[in-house]
């Protein structure tokens, strides 16, 4: 009783101090803090290309993670589907607010090139996705407003709006829903420079690794605009492999197959 | 396996026996081999040259078709892997461009700070787009492409070590592949013939002697360095006539070639530089190319990628025939869809700036469903330099489309 009577005093004060942008920081950092410690991880994907008419391309794609205390992760991403670049393989450091390093390995020539990571709104694959829509989330990256909490497929959630701190995105701002339950990122709205709606991500399929942490298996992006769409499939996931960052350096490129 | 096995046990024991001692090796060997791994590509290429030679014997259309598998198979955790990659390329025309090549039949073992390859293997060094100075371990498949990008397999003994500081590659080469050169009825050639049979070493080991090389390759914030030193057969002959004069003798040399390679990388820009010194018992030169190239991300509003690159080549061997590259430019631009397709297109021209030689040159490439590409290349040639090389290609100017089925 006298807990509960604590909690109702202090509640209308907690809640007048804490600004939309105090509380959407605060989700945001326990979003990420939820995600952390799972050291290394692999999983495999799948991805089906939808033109507006209903056509299909699929291509199937390795992704190896190494988690990077206080900056961007380590990513290893090596293409098996469409068979004229399978074995091309792509390395990313991933930083919070500076340039990213990246290099993209070219089995045909056997050539490891150093590629400019200034391309962050550009389509990956050809895909719906763009580059920053599928690196790492960083709390530095964006700022945060709480914009109002809302029921997303029964599920409670916080409605945040982000928008871009780094350079060269493509969007004004996004909008996500993350439920207040597990700190899951369950859909966003991203809004072109020009601020209309440009694309809706969806996350499914959840599953529960290691009783911590929580993969979707099926992210699905729709663009509005243009009527096409992305589905990945994720299947596979491994983690705490033991990986180092031995195993992400840029000569790993090459005996990628 | 099974099948062979039946299909020779009635035939005699020792027979019998040499195979199950094999299927035993085998299967020691390979033990915990995943399913070996068969890709690869098929492809059927159209080559059109607009003019009828200046000599008597090639044609102008010259059709052809390649084979290229590749066998893989891993085992020991992915720690150790096979590779064998053949080659065969069937052209109507030239009997020269008609050839097989093992690309790669290599064995890897991976650990932890080190990597062995051991076999036939293909090595890229370098960061310059209008020409490699610095990628000397395989020999260049000259028939294949006048770019220079094709390269043979090269046996090789090859480990690699990994530092905090780098990594440092210690190669050693015992056997050297000659250049390839056009046939008789091959376009893109000398007057004369280039005899590759009477080939000359300055080397008393010929093909035998062992060349070996070493590289030091690192990454410093926007900066990626290579250090490279080779002895031994240098890959690029010097040529000379025989002594009725009725064809041309490549005549390889021993060398000494130190290289530097660097990458400066920072937001769209890459600025990159190749240099150069070799020596050899008949000349000493020092040559680089070095430039940039930006790119416009999502140019026009829309998704394109447009990339231009400017790059200057010098040298000082003085020998237009040899190495064309003493003082000119290259422009080019390089154009990346990001669609579907991965439609690409790149256009460089390469002009000298001491004369009115010039190239262009035109690579286009587009995915048509999952397993098929569809490329498109041209190069066309404009000199009046008698004594340059793109004089000899003066009337080779070509078109050339390709199908390629992957499997």
């Amino acid at each position: 009783m006298r807990n509960l009577l604590l909690v109702l005093l202090f509640v209308p004060f907690m809640v007048q101090a804490e600004t939309p942008q105090e509380k959407g920081l605060v989700i945001a950092i326990e979003t990420d803090n939820r995600d952390k410690g799972w050291e290394d991880s692999f999983a495999e994907m799948k991805m089906v290309l939808r033109n507006r008419h209903g056509g299909e391309s699929v291509r199937l794609i390795r992704v190896t993670n190494l988690e990077v205390d206080a900056d961007g992760d380590k990513g290893l991403t090596v293409f098996d589907e469409p068979r004229d670049i399978k074995g091309t393989a792509f390395l990313s450091y991933s930083h919070s607010l500076t340039a990213d390093e990246q290099w993209i390995f070219l089995p045909a020539l056997k050539r490891t090139k150093r590629i400019s990571s200034k391309n962050k709104s550009g389509p990956f694959m050809g895909s719906e996705f763009a580059y920053e829509d599928i690196s790492s989330f960083e709390v530095p990256k964006y700022s945060y407003i709480f914009i109002r909490d809302e029921v997303l497929d029964g599920l409670d959630c916080y409605v945040l709006e982000l928008r871009p701190q780094y350079e060269y995105s493509g969007y004004t701002k996004s909008e996500l829903w993350i439920d207040k339950a597990e700190y899951r990122a369950q859909k966003i709205d991203y809004y072109d420079r020009k601020n209309s709606l440009l694309k809706t991500q969806r996350f499914k399929d959840y599953k529960h690794y290691l009783n911590e942490f929580w993969r979707a298996h099926t992210v699905e992006m729709v663009n509005h605009q243009t009527g096409k769409s992305t589905t990945l499939f994720w299947k596979n996931f491994q983690f705490r492999q033991g990986l180092t960052d031995a195993d992400f350096n840029k000569n790993v490129l090459k005996r990628q197959r | 396996m099974q099948i062979s096995t039946k299909m020779y046990s009635n035939v005699n024991a020792k027979l019998w026996l040499k195979t199950s001692f094999v299927m035993l090796v085998g299967r020691i060997v390979f033990s915990n081999v995943h399913a070996v791994e068969l890709t690869g590509s098929a492809s059927f290429e159209y080559r059109y040259f607009k003019q009828e030679s200046a000599l008597t014997s090639p044609g102008q259309h010259a059709p052809s078709v390649v084979l290229a598998p590749e066998f893989y198979a891993k085992w020991d955790e992915g720690k150790q892997s096979l590779l064998f990659s053949p080659f065969l390329r069937l052209d109507r025309e030239d009997a020269e461009r008609t050839h097989a090549d093992i690309r790669e039949l290599q064995w890897l073992m991976v650990r932890d700070d080190w990597e062995l390859r051991v076999g036939v293997g293909k090595v890229f060094w370098g960061v310059t787009e209008s020409q490699n100075l610095v990628d000397v371990i395989n020999q260049t498949d000259l028939v294949e492409n006048t770019d220079g990008e094709d390269k043979l397999g090269q046996p090789m003994i090859n480990i690699s070590l990994f530092q905090d500081w780098g990594t440092i590659d210690l190669f050693v080469l015992p056997l050297f592949r000659e250049r390839t050169f056009s046939g008789e009825n091959g376009r893109l050639r000398f007057p004369l013939l280039v005899d590759t049979d009477a080939a000359r070493y300055e080397s008393g080991a010929g093909r035998r002697h062992i060349d070996l090389a070493v590289r030091w390759t690192g990454s410093i914030a926007n900066w990626d360095i290579g250090v490279s030193h080779f002895y031994g057969t240098s890959r690029e002959p010097l040529i000379s006539l025989n002594d009725l004069a009725t064809s041309l003798i490549p005549y390889y040399e021993i060398m000494h070639q130190s290289g530097l390679e660097v990458q400066y990388t920072l937001d769209a820009w890459l600025w990159k530089l190749e240099a150069i010194n070799r020596k050899t018992s008949s000349l000493a030169f020092s040559a680089m190319t070095g430039g940039l190239e930006y790119t416009f991300y999502s140019a026009f509003e829309s998704d394109i990628n447009v990339g231009l690159i400017a790059e200057y080549l010098f040298n000082d061997r003085d020998d237009e025939l040899l190495s064309p590259f003493q003082d000119d430019i290259l422009l080019g631009t390089r154009l990346t869809w990001n669609d579907v397709q991965s439609t690409e297109l790149l256009v460089g021209l390469l002009q000298d700036l001491r004369s009115q030689e010039k190239s262009i040159s035109i690579e286009a490439s587009r995915r048509l469903g999952q397993r098929w590409t569809l490329s498109l290349e041209g190069r066309f040639f404009d000199s009046d330099e008698t004594t340059s090389l793109f004089y000899q290609f003066r009337q080779d100017d070509y078109i050339q489309l390709e199908v390629a089925r992957y499997f």
